[in-house]
């Protein structure tokens, strides 16, 4: 059985990654399991200077999911090359690692993009999607013409493969893919969380000290399993499918809509093996299905 | 070896006071690894409600690890909900707990459900004081508990038992005359402790409270404002210096 994929030039182990904001910095979790059982870990969203993040509370628990505003709290680009990167690279050879990146400018994504350029991260994951910070985010994210700038600059000075990570919150997302696909991106990973609320009804105040947040978790998977089929329909990069995969079997659901590779984020909290729990379920159902290569399933719907 | 999410019997349930519920969960590992002021991430089996349920760790002895908990919200409702004989999947003990001076001169603060979390670090005090407020007697519980170990004021809002008025109120003698303040409560109870251990210049600790989501540092979710930046509760915490908290 091979589970391997070449995701942008880059051999993954298997389809399955963590989704970042949901992972650190990959510590916590390698406590509960060795990362090289999984294909590898986006880590939680760099920007070129640390950030503090939104006031809590930053989380709110809704009908099958959560809303989170934490804001983008992280040590800085610098502090992540310097300390934790090379942790993960010493005491994981298999895991790759997806360094996310955010800026509130362009010169921002720009900058970011060069100083990995010299390190030993694998892939670059470009968060133009990230619904709870004022400046940049989103903004870069949901008109095509900001994409495309963006995409071709980042790629200009970056010389890893440069995966542009989708907002699902745009009219229509084949056309922001699209736009990064023409504009030199590797890859596209989808979806970023939706934008959403929750009110207390007794003090009539929002949950998240920040009003909305972006929700994810097993109520968003149709959305964001209709998406990736969409995106995989009018693009030929590969992607990264994600939105409240729990299991294995929600893995081969959004491969067979079309992606390569799978991200587990949530459910880590939920369950801190669902990540590796999602590898074996992607082999069982191999197994039972009899299938002898992972790359199979990728795009193997068959629409009505 | 790698950390493992624990499973836990359920051998003991009982309702302490109104919508106040014990479980005595068995587990080895889990009752000897606990410390004061720690707490458990309890998965609590609902699809509707995904996330775990942060549960502060009232007691450990021999195979048994004792919480207390409020049913506020669904999430606890549900947890009410299971019985002696069911096994609960849980990860902890988690997080940084009291700092145990076991010869201070302490001042054991409680207000209503943030007095469950002391009475671990109570029994391992040599002679604390003790002082838990409740909203009215119907609330009132624990008092045999932390009696047994050391003198106990009990304090209603309402004065329908014990001290009429606030806990913290209730102390200001003790409070003169202490090395160190432990409290677990209410926002405005935290906030006038450290007020009172700076202008005293003794030392508090305080156990913080925070809507949380992995509970192991991952997720950055249930932060809490400390001359640090935010801080992770479920990492850095609950429990932390006074003086460190700044108050939002």
């Amino acid at each position: 059985m091979n589970t391997k994929v070449n995701f942008c030039g880059v051999e993954f182990e298997n389809p399955v990654v963590t989704g970042s904001g949901t992972f650190g910095f990959g510590y916590e979790y390698s406590q509960y399991y060795n990362l090289d059982e999984i294909g590898g870990i986006s880590v939680k969203g760099l920007t070129l200077k640390p950030r503090e993040g939104n006031k809590p509370p930053r989380i709110a628990e809704v009908y099958g999911g959560i809303l989170n505003s934490v804001g983008l709290q992280n040590p800085g680009l610098e502090n992540f090359l310097v300390n934790d990167l090379p942790f993960l690279k010493k005491k994981f050879s298999k895991c790759k690692i997806i360094a996310n990146i955010a800026g509130n400018t362009l010169e921002d994504y720009i900058e970011m993009g060069r100083l990995i350029s010299q390190s030993n991260v694998d892939l670059v994951e470009m968060n133009i999607s990230c619904p709870n910070v004022k400046h940049g985010g989103v903004a870069f994210g949901t008109d095509p013409c900001m994409v495309s700038e963006i995409t071709c600059k980042v790629k200009e000075q970056c010389n890893k493969p440069l995966v542009v990570k989708l907002s699902p919150n745009v009219t229509d997302i084949a056309a922001i893919a699209k736009a990064a696909e023409a504009a030199g991106a590797d890859g596209l990973s989808l979806i970023n969380t939706l934008l959403g609320m929750k009110i207390d009804i007794n003090s009539r105040r929002p949950i998240l000290n920040n009003n909305v947040g972006g929700m994810s978790g097993p109520a968003v998977k149709p959305v964001a399993v209709r998406m990736v089929w969409q995106v995989a329909n009018n693009v030929n990069i590969p992607i990264i499918g994600m939105g409240g995969i729990q299991d294995g079997n929600d893995a081969v659901e959004f491969m067979l809509a079309g992606a390569s590779l799978v991200s587990v984020g949530t459910q880590n909290f939920v369950d801190p093996y669902a990540a590796v729990k999602t590898v074996y379920g992607i082999e069982e159902y191999m197994t039972k299905h009899g299938i002898e290569d992972v790359n199979e399933l990728i795009g193997a719907v068959k629409p009505w | 070896m790698h950390t493992q999410v624990k499973f836990c019997k359920i051998v003991g349930k009982r309702e302490i006071a109104k919508n106040q519920v014990e479980l005595l969960l068995e587990n080895e590992i889990l009752a000897k690894e606990a410390l004061p002021g720690q707490f458990v991430h309890i998965n609590i089996g609902s699809e509707k409600n995904i996330l775990r349920r942060p549960i502060s760790i009232c007691d450990a002895y021999d195979n048994i690890t004792r919480i207390v908990f409020e049913i506020k919200g669904e999430g606890t409702e549900i947890l009410s909900k299971k019985n002696v004989g069911e096994t609960l999947d849980l990860l902890g003990p988690l997080g940084t707990g009291f700092t145990v001076k076991k010869d201070a001169k302490a001042v054991v603060l409680g207000g209503g459900l943030g007095s469950f979390p002391l009475l671990y670090l109570a029994k391992n005090l040599t002679s604390p004081k003790v002082f838990l407020g409740f909203r009215d007697k119907e609330m009132v519980c624990m008092e045999e508990d932390f009696s047994a170990c050391g003198p106990t004021v009990i304090a209603t809002d309402n004065g329908t038992y014990g001290y009429n008025g606030f806990a913290i109120n209730a102390a200001k003698e003790a409070m003169d005359d202490c090395d160190i303040i432990y409290a677990c409560g209410p926002t405005p109870m935290l906030k006038a402790v450290k007020q009172i251990a700076m202008e005293k210049g003794i030392e508090a600790e305080i156990s913080m409270e925070q809507r949380m989501g992995c509970g192991i540092g991952a997720c950055l979710v249930c932060v809490c404002k400390t001359k640090s930046g935010y801080d992770k509760v479920c990492q850095k915490g609950p429990v932390f210096k006074a003086s460190e908290v700044e108050f939002e």
